[in-house]
């Protein structure tokens, strides 16, 4: 079943054409790769799946409904979650706080109630407490859950934006570079983190330039330059590719 | 960052102080303790827009006169009692902050506050003009009548006093409430960074939207107790200045509620204290505040960490994620 699908879909920044034509498929249950050399528009199909940019054309459905141009928290409601590239927490609230941004949305708890704490509220409050808290075991950050986010070393904070993430219950959850910054170890241990979202049921669609990772875990590839999709399929299919080897050599140092 | 700890104890002798207070307090004193009252409830107010949801507002004076004035035309042309029209007067306030706030609210930062005073002018410009023949122009309403309160009517400073208060109190409760709840963290969030905000799934928008309406009402309720106090109203009472005031109180507090009441303290008291020192007492006023910045940018007490009870930890680590 394509849970995400991405149609001729183009932007433009200016007289800039950032994506042109882009269509793919993200199938439920798996785990697809977006890469191509710096400046090809990885981030920017990202911004697109989640509402941060409105695309000029084309079609993008998840789950069969169009999602283009509809604002990112609706996004969120809908099933996709996401991390940034450049990290993004709320550094001085505490680490569970964060986790509790993503849940936000599957809380339902209005003024009135709030500033009264009834019944309901305590009881939701509570839930997604637990819930959250399961979600800081599920990445190994559950013993400092008081902390300030900021204080985190780089690669925690990756992972506590991806408790984050997934708080919200996605069934899509997009990572943008979730190795950077990350050592050898921590990286192998996300590589598990990652399986181990996908075998939640969770579909998961990566940026990383870090190719090691890429063709260890990915089922699929993306490959875009210049805003336009080079080649697609298996990584080991992807990686013999005329049009990708010269597309990254020269372009890049990247060791495949 | 060190917080000095605020709780229970705290508060309550900071209410056993405050019940205390009036009773060693001459006329004067206790004139100078209801005013402080009134800004410590605005200041409350605006602590929701400014403090918890970073939203650079300076023009709060304006919401607090559409509830004063809404009170003193319902009372004087329909003669509604004082503190029955209070909620009215609240969502009147409300309803106009809504309306204002619209349009303006995806602006950032300085933008936003440039706006915010150009609001607080509009106000005070159009009493002063009798919009609709209703706001008496220059010389504001005079002749609100005095509050009853379960049929025991409030005339004295010492009632108004307990009145004031009583108000702050329960604000102080019920924000409390709110800062420690889903919605408080909501504009947390949005203080910290609205695009994170965003992309973790919160409406902004309507939360910016909706933190501007709570506080507006919040300053209309106000207004409400301050025409009851005053009987007149004018529109000079709602200048620019009031405005000023009543952000930096919450500017000096750093943006705890235990803080906002120590800064309206300070902020309103002080000028009075220093009044024996006539002409220079702007001058040492300023010099404190300048100081304050400087030692502590931070404000007086920023609030301290939400604290939350957490269940236990599953005995077997969760499957899926080798230890």
């Amino acid at each position: 079943m394509t849970l995400l699908r991405l149609e001729e879909m183009s932007k433009m920044f200016g007289g800039l054409i950032a994506l042109n034509d882009l269509t793919f498929d993200v199938e439920a249950g798996s785990i697809v790769g977006l890469i191509g050399p710096n400046g090809a528009g990885k981030t920017t199909v990202f911004n697109c799946i989640t509402g941060n940019y409105t695309p000029e054309s084309g079609r993008i459905f998840f789950d069969g409904k169009s999602i283009a141009g509809l604002r990112p928290h609706k996004v969120v409601e809908l099933g996709i979650a996401r991390t940034f590239q450049t990290i993004r927490l709320f550094g001085r609230l505490s680490v569970l706080e964060n986790v509790l941004a993503g849940r936000h949305c599957r809380t339902r708890a209005g003024l009135l109630s709030c500033m009264l704490h009834t019944p309901a509220q305590r009881a939701e409050e509570k839930a997604a407490v637990a819930r959250c808290m399961e979600e800081l075991h599920f990445v190994g950050l559950a013993d400092r859950y008081t902390e300030a986010a900021g204080g985190l070393s780089y690669g925690n904070q990756r992972l506590l934006e991806i408790a984050r993430a997934l708080a919200s219950d996605p069934r899509l959850v997009i990572l943008d570079e979730p190795a950077g910054g990350m050592n050898d170890q921590e990286t192998a241990a996300l590589v598990d983190t990652i399986r181990a979202i996908r075998d939640r049921g969770v579909t998961v669609l990566l940026i990383e330039h870090d190719m090691r990772l890429v063709m260890k875990i990915c089922e699929k590839l993306v490959v875009l330059e210049h805003g336009t999709m080079i080649a697609q399929g298996k990584p080991e299919d992807v990686r013999q590719d005329p049009a990708v080897i010269e597309a990254y050599l020269g372009a890049d140092d990247e060791k495949w | 960052m060190k917080n000095i700890p605020c709780n229970t104890a705290v508060y309550g002798a900071a209410g056993l102080f405050l019940c205390a207070l009036p009773f060693f307090c001459n006329a004067y004193w206790l004139d100078v303790c209801v005013s402080i009252g009134l800004y410590a409830l605005l200041a409350l107010s605006l602590n929701v827009i400014l403090g918890q949801a970073g939203i650079f507002h300076m023009g709060h004076a304006a919401f607090f006169a559409v509830g004063a004035y809404t009170t003193a035309i319902l009372n004087t042309v329909c003669h509604w009692p004082v503190l029955w029209v209070m909620p009215l007067s609240g969502a009147a306030a409300a309803i106009f902050a809504l309306v204002v706030a619209r349009p303006i609210i995806h602006l950032r930062g300085d933008y936003l506050l440039i706006v915010t005073i150009g609001i607080v002018e509009i106000v005070r410009i159009a009493l002063i003009n009798d919009v609709f023949g209703l706001t008496g122009g220059a010389n504001g309403i005079f002749g609100i009548s005095r509050p009853m309160f379960f049929g025991f009517k409030i005339v004295k400073s010492m009632q108004f006093y307990f009145l004031v208060w009583g108000m702050v109190g329960l604000s102080l409760l019920l924000f409390y409430g709110l800062w420690h709840s889903r919605f408080g963290r909501a504009l947390n969030y949005i203080k910290e960074d609205d695009v994170a905000a965003e992309g973790c799934g919160i409406n902004v928008t309507h939360y910016k939207l909706a933190a501007f309406v709570l506080g507006a009402f919040w300053a209309g309720m106000a207004g409400t107790l301050y025409a009851a106090k005053m009987t007149t109203i004018a529109p000079e009472s709602f200048n620019f200045m009031e405005s000023v005031i009543i952000f930096a109180v919450v500017i000096l507090s750093g943006g705890s509620q235990l803080g906002v009441l120590i800064s309206a303290f300070l902020f309103i008291g002080l000028p009075e204290v220093l009044r024996e020192f006539s002409n220079a007492r702007m001058l040492i006023f300023g010099l404190a505040m300048m100081v304050m910045m400087v030692w502590r940018p931070q404000g007086l007490l920023p609030p301290r960490q939400r604290r939350y009870k957490v269940p236990a930890p599953p005995d077997a680590a969760r499957e899926g994620r080798p230890a």
